[in-house]
């Protein structure tokens, strides 16, 4: 049987990202196994009925898979319990009397919508820069032809379990992109099918990151913070093909000049 | 007027007939591709598929999603697996079993051409998603691990962990955004489409509302595809995605769009039973649990010990006992069905006694907890952070939820609507689950839709136009759209009632679950068709809508979407209703077997109803249109899992 937990909500509220923005607080009791995001459509459903506009913020599939939701909850990413989205945080989580502070993902490259909502588009110009393997429609040859290891094809699914939430930018002091980005490209580089395109695509999209997001140095912030505990050891992997396709890639321009 | 339900199946074998089809259709040549504009609308499996292989081919296409990213779509919750007809595991699978198992497991109310094309485009689906990257698992040698599935006696479904349609959506993704970077499709994102703009008898561009801004804008195209889900959410509590709506589909419809067997929806029989409440949505766990979960009540009702101490003895393993043959693998809606009758008759499991045990005693005692964590480890963690108990130590517990709608779009073998140009694909059509779709489907079908059938069938259509320009947004056609959705943006916000949008769709939901739900009776219906158009009413004087048209508005999203169930559950009721008999996901209490199993009436009832919108008394205004089914190459029998 659940259990009423009477909570102070701290929550950032801002028109636009053109308006300044502040905390406001809400006092609210709500169940223990209701989800965070139910709390807050909670809220929301008094505060309409209070002619007060609703807390706005992203989410979807609410079985943390779509990657939508985000929030800062206490300062964390996804809130305190480790491994896991927002939308599967549930209230079990906090105790009676607690003050918790909700903000949304703070980072240059996500620019702020409303309240709790964030522009996450410059994740989609990354993969848009390369993420993909070169197949058209038809194409493909029998799905059997090219054994896959089962090693390869285990690690290149644990990088690309990423939902592309954001979580390891909001979370990295840098505002870095680079866990999400090694999530994307190693799933690929790691793949048979992904190696013709492994260097062109490495410095592709590590040079679409960098236009919107800071520099990495190493916090590991962004693996604690991950839903998916996506590892930074895919970052190192991707420092090693960036630097190969620095140099792999120079040679080649190189012969093309001179061939 | 009465539509004509031309299926433009084509003549000859079954399986010869998509060959045969595709080459009679006409081509556009590589260099007139250019000149043609396409929409997509909806950036799941099916609408990414279309617009990446679309785009590939060179044509110019336009997606729009109210996501933010195309990412985000609902497919990417799919759990189990795809079933593809490779027979890699040499179990005797073949095309032609795959079909059949389709039109069984859709118990007969599917089109036989449509189902084998999509049995036919399952292999290909598999090679071109392993072209692309999706890690499929593998076996040790490298080569494709495979599992079984609900409803099957090979192992066919490929999977990747438990985030298959997470990983098919990716590749699906991946390819758009290949062609968004390469020009040939421009991805408008935060833009909720609003209209299907029709003229001269034929869908020639879109409304759609940025929810950014608020600005709604128009969209020319010499064709439309909407790829757009499917209407679970009717229900309010589903395990579909919280803006999963009926919208695109709804509006294509009162534009002329015929809407096909509304009343079919699947019941999902292994999600987490609500807990209180505030509960905002249902959450699956996939059906692939079956495979090593044993379903099971206490045998007594006044049970109350704790599920690890009651003996064997005392346990009813309902499904194991009454389909021996197919034990827990049963289909969806048997499974479903099942579960209901044990937890009416009072033996439900839990503090509220609405679910049913799932228990991985057996399997873990047999292969190990590490087997079972390899298998379903994420979705053991799902439940543990959901429920706060531990499947490891406690069996689950499950009961049925609105997961998947058979019905939707009209569709000919063209995957073309009743309106010329638009087009439907993956689950906002009707055509190939019939009342009950098999696990590991609904990934096949969205992809097969997108990848290999829309290409060709919108191109056969595409070059019937070529020369043509697209209609001008000036057009009085566009413009009377765009100021009807404004003035529909408009009264909402203008009405300043007293509740809330979610109060008026939990009502809904309601009344949809009880009385249009697992099963459905003359009566209920009857009392369902007359309360529906006074909860209606009731919304467009009383909900609450705060802030303006313009701008970022979740709460004017949600009652947009709402208006658009309100009027949809109510043809889903007279479906319903219509449909004396029971089928799949239809089960009519009035119709079963002795030993309650659905019973058909193929003499009176196997045939597609299509409805024509008629005004908006939906009930008495919609026109029954049939599209009789033929079976011509399997023997209508009386589903037996036993």
């Amino acid at each position: 049987m659940s259990t009423t937990l009477n909570l102070k909500l701290k929550v950032w509220r801002q028109e636009s990202a053109d308006d300044v923005g502040a905390f406001e607080y809400y006092d609210v009791a709500v169940a223990d196994d209701a989800s965070f995001l139910e709390m807050l459509d909670y809220v929301n459903e008094g505060l309409i009925l209070d002619d007060r506009e609703p807390i706005a913020f992203d989410h979807d599939c609410r079985e943390g898979i779509c990657g939508s939701c985000s929030l800062m909850i206490d300062g964390q990413a996804h809130g305190p319990q480790k491994g896991t989205a927002t939308c599967q945080l549930f209230m079990r989580k906090f105790s009676d009397g607690d003050e918790i502070v909700v903000e949304p993902w703070r980072a240059a490259g996500f620019p702020l919508v409303k309240d709790l909502a964030v522009n996450r588009a410059a994740f989609d110009r990354i993969i848009e820069a390369g993420g993909y393997i070169s197949v058209n429609t038809g194409a493909a040859p029998d799905a059997n032809i090219t054994l896959v290891p089962k090693e390869a094809a285990d690690a290149a699914m644990d990088a690309a379990a990423c939902i592309g939430c954001g979580a390891c930018v909001a979370a990295c002091p840098n505002s870095a992109g680079n866990l999400f980005t090694a999530a994307k490209l190693q799933h690929l580089n790691l793949l048979p099918q992904g190696q013709p395109e492994r260097l062109a695509r490495t410095e592709a999209m590590v040079e679409k990151m960098e236009e919107f997001f800071g520099s990495c140095t190493n916090h590991g912030e962004c693996q604690e913070a991950c839903p998916k505990e996506i590892s930074v050891d895919f970052i190192a992997m991707m420092n090693r093909d960036y630097l190969k396709a620095k140099l792999a890639n120079r040679k080649r321009s190189g012969q093309k000049k001179f061939g | 007027m009465a539509l004509t339900l031309d299926s433009k199946t084509p003549e000859g074998p079954l399986a010869d007939k998509w060959d045969k089809h595709k080459f009679d259709l006409k081509l556009v040549a590589p260099h007139n591709r250019r000149k043609f504009e396409v929409i997509v609308v909806g950036s799941g499996l099916a609408g990414a598929a279309a617009a990446a292989s679309l785009g590939e081919a060179g044509y110019n296409v336009s997606v729009f999603t109210y996501h933010d990213s195309p990412r985000r779509a609902h497919s990417i919750a799919a759990q189990g697996g795809i079933n593809g007809a490779k027979n890699y595991k040499n179990d005797g699978d073949s095309i032609q079993r795959l079909f059949y198992d389709t039109i069984k497991g859709g118990d007969y109310r599917s089109r036989e051409s449509n189902v084998y094309r999509l049995a036919q485009s399952s292999v290909n689906i598999i090679d071109q998603a392993t072209a692309q990257g999706v890690p499929f698992a593998r076996e040790y040698g490298g080569l494709l691990d495979n599992r079984s599935f609900g409803g099957a006696q090979v192992s066919r479904t490929f999977y990747a962990r438990g985030q298959t349609g997470q990983q098919l959506l990716l590749g699906a993704y991946q390819a758009l955004a290949r062609q968004i970077q390469l020009g040939t499709v421009t991805l408008y994102n935060r833009m909720d489409m609003q209209d299907v703009v029709v003229h001269d008898g034929r869908a020639v561009g879109i409304t759609a509302r940025d929810l950014l801004t608020g600005e709604i804008s128009a969209h020319s195209a010499h064709a439309v595809l909407l790829a757009t889900g499917g209407y679970g959410n009717v229900y309010f509590l589903s395990t579909n995605a919280k803006a999963c709506n009926v919208t695109a589909t709804w509006r294509a419809h009162k534009k002329g769009a015929a809407f096909a067997n509304p009343c079919f929806t699947q019941i999902h029989p292994t999600c987490i039973p609500p807990a209180d409440e505030f509960q905002s949505k249902l959450t699956l766990m996939s059906e692939s649990l079956r495979n090593d979960g044993r379903i099971w009540v206490p045998s007594a009702m006044e049970e109350t010990r704790a599920p690890g101490e009651i003996q064997d003895a005392d346990r009813d393993y309902f499904l194991e006992r009454k389909y021996p043959a197919f034990g827990n693998l049963v289909p969806r809606d048997v499974a479903s069905r099942n579960a209901k009758i044990v937890v009416d008759e009072g033996r439900g499991v839990g503090s509220l006694k609405n679910g049913v045990y799932l228990d991985f005693a057996d399997s873990i005692g047999r292969l190990g907890k590490e087997t079972i964590k390899a298998r379903y480890g994420n979705l053991f963690d799902m439940y543990e952070r959901i429920t706060g108990e531990d499947p490891y130590s406690v069996p689950m517990r499950i009961y049925p939820a609105t997961h998947y709608t058979m019905g939707g779009l009209w569709v000919d073998y063209n995957l073309q609507t009743t309106v010329p140009g638009l087009f439907a694909l993956g689950e906002a059509n009707f055509s190939d689950h019939g009342a009950n779709r098999l696990g590991a489907s609904a990934l096949m079908q969205g992809l097969a839709d997108g990848y290999f059938v829309a290409p060709s069938t919108v191109a056969g259509y595409l070059s019937g136009l070529l020369g043509d320009a697209p209609v001008e947004t000036s057009h009085e056609a566009f413009t009377s759209s765009l100021a009807s959705t404004q003035d529909m943006v408009d009264q909402l916000v203008a009405i300043k009632g007293t509740k809330t949008p979610d109060h008026y769709h939990r009502e809904l939901g309601k009344l949809v679950w009880d009385y249009c739900g697992m099963s459905r009776s003359k009566a209920g219906l009857e009392t369902a068709l007359s309360e529906i158009p006074a909860l209606r009413e009731e919304f467009w004087k009383e909900v609450k809508v705060l802030g303006s048209g313009n701008g970022f508005n979740q709460s004017l999203e949600k009652a947009l979407r709402i208006a658009d169930f309100m009027e949809m559950a109510e043809l889903k009721v007279s479906d319903a209703l219509h449909r004396e008999e029971s089928c799949g996901g239809h089960f009519r209490e009035e119709h079963q077997t002795p030993e309650g199993e659905a019973l058909r009436d193929d003499e009176d009832f196997a045939y597609v109803a299509a409805w024509e919108y008629g005004g908006p008394d939906i009930h008495k205004d919609s026109i029954l249109n049939k599209e009789p089914l033929i079976f011509d190459n399997v023997k209508l029998s009386q589903r037996s899992y036993k």
